[in-house]
Order: C-alpha cells, then structure tokens, then sequence
C-alpha cells in the first residue's frame, strides 16, 4: 500500500472521534494531534517527489488532514470558553449605557448651545452648524492634548466615542502618541490611524450614493 | 543521554546556582501598590526627567535596575560571564540597548512575560553546564511603550475591558552566582505552547491559563510532587481573571489552590483601577524580589514561580491569530 | 430650552445605541469600527431621507454625532449631483465636509505641537 493510503485511512479513523472527542482525555488527545502532524511530515516530504497525479491526491489529503486539526482545535477551543465564560468579570451594562447617554447628550447639549449663540448672532443655519463642528473639533482636540479625554472616555465609553468630539479624540491622540517619531512619519502619518478609515469609507459612502442619484 | 532531566520536561540543578543579588526599580502607579517598600528605586513620572521618550525611560530602567544589583555586591558588568535579557519592544530594544553600557557577552531573548522565567532556566542551566560563574538575568516593561505598541494610542478616549490587564513599568535584574549561599534554584520546567483559541489582546490571563496548568502538572509529575509540596506556587502573570481559571483547571486535575497566587495580582491594590491586575515583563520581574525578600525572612522555604507568557504580537491580533500560551517554571529553594 | 432638551435626548439615544453595539455583541467593537459604522450608517440613512427630521426635531443631538457627519457628506453628494451632475457625485460629499476633515487635521496637529503625549 502507498504511504498516502495508509495515511487516507488512519485520517478517516480520526474523522470517527470528532463526535466523541469532548469526553476524551488530554493523553488521549494529544496522541491524536502528535498522529495527525506525523502523519503531515510525510505528505511534506512525499510532496515535491511526486508527480503531478498523484501529487494533486498528496495535495488534497494534507488539506485535509490540516482541516482535521483544525477541526479538533476548534471544539477543545470551544470546550475552554464554555469553562471561562462564566468566571469572567461582566460588565456594568446598564451603568455604561447610562454613561454613554449622559456624557454623549451634554456633548449634544453643548453643541446646540454654542449653535443657538450663533444663531442668535445672526450666523445662518447651516453655516452655524459648520462652526460648531470646528468649535467642537477643537475641544475635542484640545482635551485630548490636556489628557482628559481619555479619562473621560474610560466611563463614559460610546457616550465620548460617537460624537464629533471622540472623532477629534481619536485624530489628535494619534497625532500625540507618535510626536517622538517625528513629524513626517511620526505624526504626518499616523494622525490618520483611526481617522483614515473614517474619510475613506466616507467618501466612498458619498460616492455612492452621489452616483445612486446621478443615474 | 541527558543525566540531570527529570521526566519529559524539567531541568535539575545538582550544583543549584544562588541568586545573589538583585535590582528593582519601578514606575509610580506600581510605587503606589502593596509592595511600594520592597523596590529599590520608584521613578517620580513614568517619563524620567530628561528622557525624550518612553522607550528611553523603560531602557533606562533596565539599566539602573542592573545597576543596582551589581553596586549591591561591588561588581560590575564585566565581572559577568553572561547576561540575558528581554522586553516587550519589538525587537527587544530595551534590551539590546541596555547591554551596551556594560562589557558583558549577551544572549536577548524574548518570551513575553515569561521572560524573567526563560532567563533564570537559561541562566541556571548555563552556571550548572560549567560555562559561567555568574550570570545577569534582565527584563523591563512599561506600560506607556507597551500599550502603544500592542492596542491603542494612549489618549484615546477608550474603555478598558474588565479583563484586560495593566502593563507594568518596571525592571528587575538578578544576578546568579555557582557559587556561595542563598535563595537557590534548584530546578526548572521548559512549557509547551498551548493554544485554546483565545485571540483577544485584552484577555490574555485566560489565553495563558491552560499554559500554566500544562507546565504545573507536568513539573509535578516530573519531579513526583503535590502542589502542597511548595509554600508558595505565584503565576507571573495571569491576572485575576486568569488565576481564577487556573485555580478552576486545577481543582479539575484534584490539586489543592490555597498557596496559589499571582504576580499580577500582588502588586496593585484593587482600587487602583487596573481591571485583571498586572502584565508584562516587568511585572514577575519586580514582584519575585518581594518573594525573595519573604524568603529571607523565612516565610517561604519552597516556591514556584510560572512565568506565563502571551506571545501575540500587534500583525498577530489585528490577523485574527488566537494566542499562543506558553509557562515556565522555576523552583527557589531556601533553607 | 426645549430645543436643548431634545438635544440632550436625541443625543444621549444616538450615543447609548454606540454602548449596546460595544457591549451587547459578541465582536470585538473598537471605536474605529463604531467611528466608520456610525458614518457610513448615517450617510445612508440621510440618502434614503431619514436623518434630516432627526435633525429637524432635536437638532444638535443628531448633528452632533459622527452619524451626522454621514449625513453631511451624504447630502453633499446629492447637491454635488445637482449642481455639477457626474462631477459633483463624486466631490460633492468631501466638498461639504471639508471644513471638518481640514479642522480635525490642524487641530490634530497643534495638538501634537504643543502638548506632550502624558499617558
């Protein structure tokens, strides 16, 4: 019998335990795993001899036997998470999502006040909605550089992340944090680590739907 | 035919090496912890006065920690046969740029937070072969360096998960000596990688657990013990999360948990706000010190401690890979 | 006083369904992906004509959020359309929300100029 046969053969034995591999043992278990990586050794070695028949059947059996792996991985995987699942700590949900609504609704709030300003200064509309961005752009920065963004990110979390501010947060933190690498490589390219994906998907959202409406 | 090999995978130490002396310093949150008075020095800012950047200060730790533990005993770099050491940085630069200062040959090596572990098995092995009479062991993290190498920039407005854990800034060096009297490493278990699918940067203690178990029954069979046998068995460093599972893997296997403990655990207090407790290099790297000094004292006679290892790396996580876990052992003995 | 009211309601809505989409799901849901989510979801609810009353009834409150920036580019791509036809769907959505990208980039900027990354 060819070597891959043999192999064939003591794969379609393991493919039998997948049903009771959860009760096996770890002994047990790792004997399957050293077998399986024996066994796919050989196919390495057998590989680059053969010709081009047989070595499509060589091809096909190591996928296999690395599906196999995998496979097995996998359920011991899922085994260990339903173990540590309910030893993990659970967060706070309701405290953060209260969080997240107050922190996000007074940034709102503030947004609409600096807007109502000025309005009533006579600004209109849409250009007042402009510069209360830029205005907000600029807190949101401007924390950012006295380091209290990020505190104030830790408790309020999506409350400090979705408004323009945390967009601001995320530009300027970047731009910070690589200052020592200088400013061309340093802050030049990655002040649009978090910002980058932002414009990029924006943009193709706009053209998008500038095109939707075009035709 | 390996003679001094117990079982599948531990180093004995028949001539066992003394750790003779040793240097710690730290940064100021971990200043701050249950284990302030034990350090040798706490830096005032986690960015030295002069440093231009992290990276420097967390070299710069390294450096004095090595310093210390050598002016300790009036020696100096080049009174060493070799010296080991690692860190968090890629290419373990903290490292490499330390062992510049002193004239010393030098092995980098790099096994995440097992770090402080791999050296010592290394070391001891070295002085035992006859190739050294006194070895240096470094490692050094730092929290600023590290988070902004593995997650986020470190302004950004984010929330920390409740299991991750907080890299320390510290560095701890240790010196072994063949000779002389002392705290003595009298064996060593070299882990295998263990690999549960646990891909999430921010929950490594329940990446590691399974590491640490691993290495802890097959460092018991080997050398035919329970873990009663050691006053204390400390993880470095699971974190909370991650030393509950191992305590649960444990009461599996029918071990007893009550003298299990972790580094990442000791060196904050809970209200300091670290979520999973301590990580990285430094954090087995200044916490054994404390152990040694209990040692000395007379509270321990036998410990263990497992150097749990992450090893992701940024390319790793953000590819979607689950975590590689690794453990090493090494046993102090002090009579 | 009501319009901040509505504000501060809207608002806080928008930004809590960011902490359910963290929390509640089994992903690992970074801002980055909440930043690009909350945009591209907002400039699609605008095109179908939905986002504008949002705004109408609590203005700040949607306007505020990065969905409202969606909205910006969404709408536009669609004036961009009007006025200059192929031309304008393509730079009519970055047009209308230039000034923000461009206050983001320099403030971004000074900020790394003049402060020192604290940690």
């Amino acid at each position: 019998m060819e070597k891959e046969e043999i192999i064939r053969q003591k794969y379609e034995a393991r493919q039998q335990l997948l049903k009771t591999w959860p009760g096996m043992n770890e002994d047990a278990k790792n004997n399957i795993y050293k077998e399986i990586q024996t066994d796919h050794q050989k196919l390495i070695v057998l590989e680059p001899q053969a010709e081009q028949g047989r070595r499509q059947t060589l091809l096909k059996l190591r996928a296999d036997l690395e599906k196999q792996q995998k496979d097995l991985q996998d359920i011991d995987a899922l085994l260990y998470r339903q173990m540590t699942t309910p030893l993990a700590p659970k967060p706070n949900f309701l405290k953060n999502l209260i969080l997240a609504f107050v922190v996000g609704g007074l940034i709102c709030t503030v947004g609409q006040l600096i807007m109502n300003l000025f309005m009533a200064n006579g600004v209109v509309e849409k250009d007042a909605g402009t510069a209360t961005s830029t205005l907000l752009i600029f807190a949101g920065a401007f924390f950012t550089g006295l380091g209290v963004y990020d505190e104030l990110g830790k408790r309020a979390g999506a409350g400090s992340i979705v408004p323009i501010t945390g967009f601001a947060n995320s530009v300027a933190a970047a731009a910070l944090e690589f200052k020592r690498e200088g400013f061309i490589y340093g802050v030049g390219a990655r002040i649009f680590t978090v910002a980058g994906p932002v414009i990029v998907y924006g943009t193709l959202i706009s053209i998008l739907i500038g095109l939707v409406h075009y035709f | 035919m390996a003679t001094n090999k117990a079982g599948k995978q531990t180093l004995i130490f028949p001539y066992a090496p003394v750790i003779f002396s040793w240097g710690t310093v730290v940064g100021p949150m971990e200043g701050q912890g249950p284990l302030s008075g034990y350090f040798d020095k706490i830096m005032e800012n986690d960015l030295e006065d002069g440093d231009k950047s992290w990276e420097k200060s967390e070299q710069g730790m390294m450096q004095h920690s090595m310093e210390f533990a050598l002016e300790k005993v009036g020696l100096t770099g080049e009174n060493l046969d070799f010296y080991l050491a690692g860190d968090l940085l890629n290419q373990i630069i903290s490292a490499n740029f330390t062992a510049r200062f002193f004239d010393v040959p030098f092995l980098g090596i790099y096994g995440a937070c097992s770090t402080l572990a791999e050296g010592m098995t290394l070391g001891a092995a070295l002085l035992c072969a006859g190739y050294a009479d006194k070895v240096g062991v470094s490692v050094s993290s730092h929290h600023e360096t590290a988070e902004r190498q593995l997650r986020m920039p470190t302004e950004q407005g984010v929330q920390r998960p409740l299991t991750a854990q907080w890299t320390v800034t510290g560095a701890g060096t240790y010196l072994l000596s063949a000779a002389g009297g002392g705290i003595r490493i009298t064996s060593a278990t070299v882990g295998k990688i263990k690999d549960l699918g646990v891909g999430d940067a921010n929950d490594m203690g329940t990446a590691m657990a399974p590491a640490a178990m691993d290495t802890l029954k097959t460092h018991l069979q080997d050398m035919n013990r329970k873990p009663e046998d050691y006053d204390l068995i400390i993880t470095g460093d699971l974190g909370v999360l991650g030393l509950n599972i191992l305590k649960e893997l444990m009461r599996q296997e029918g071990y007893s948990v009550d003298n299990v403990s972790d580094c990442g655990v000791l060196i904050y207090k809970p209200e300091q706000d670290t979520h999973s407790g301590g990580s990285g290099c430094g954090c087995s790297g200044v916490v054994l010190s404390y152990i040694l000094q209990k040692m000395l004292e007379g509270r321990y006679k036998r410990v263990i401690l497992l150097g749990t290892g992450a090893l992701l790396s940024p390319t790793s996580s953000f590819q979607g890979e689950s975590i590689p876990g690794i453990a090493h052992g090494v046993v102090f003995e002090y009579s | 006083m009501e319009l901040l009211l509505k504000a501060f309601i809207l608002g806080g809505v928008i930004c809590a369904l960011g902490q359910i989409l963290m929390d509640f799901t089994p992903f690992n849901v970074t801002p980055g992906h909440i930043l690009v989510g909350y945009v591209t979801v907002g400039a699609v609810i605008s095109a179908l004509g939905w986002y504008q009353p949002l705004i109408d009834w609590g203005g700040a409150g949607a306007s505020v959020p990065l969905s409202g920036f969606g909205h910006l580019l969404a709408q536009g791509a669609i004036e961009g359309v009007k006025k200059n036809g192929l031309l304008g769907a393509i730079g009519g959505g970055i047009e209308a929300s230039a000034v923000g990208i461009a206050a983001a980039v320099i403030f971004g900027l000074l900020t790394a100029t003049f402060f020192k990354p604290r940690g």
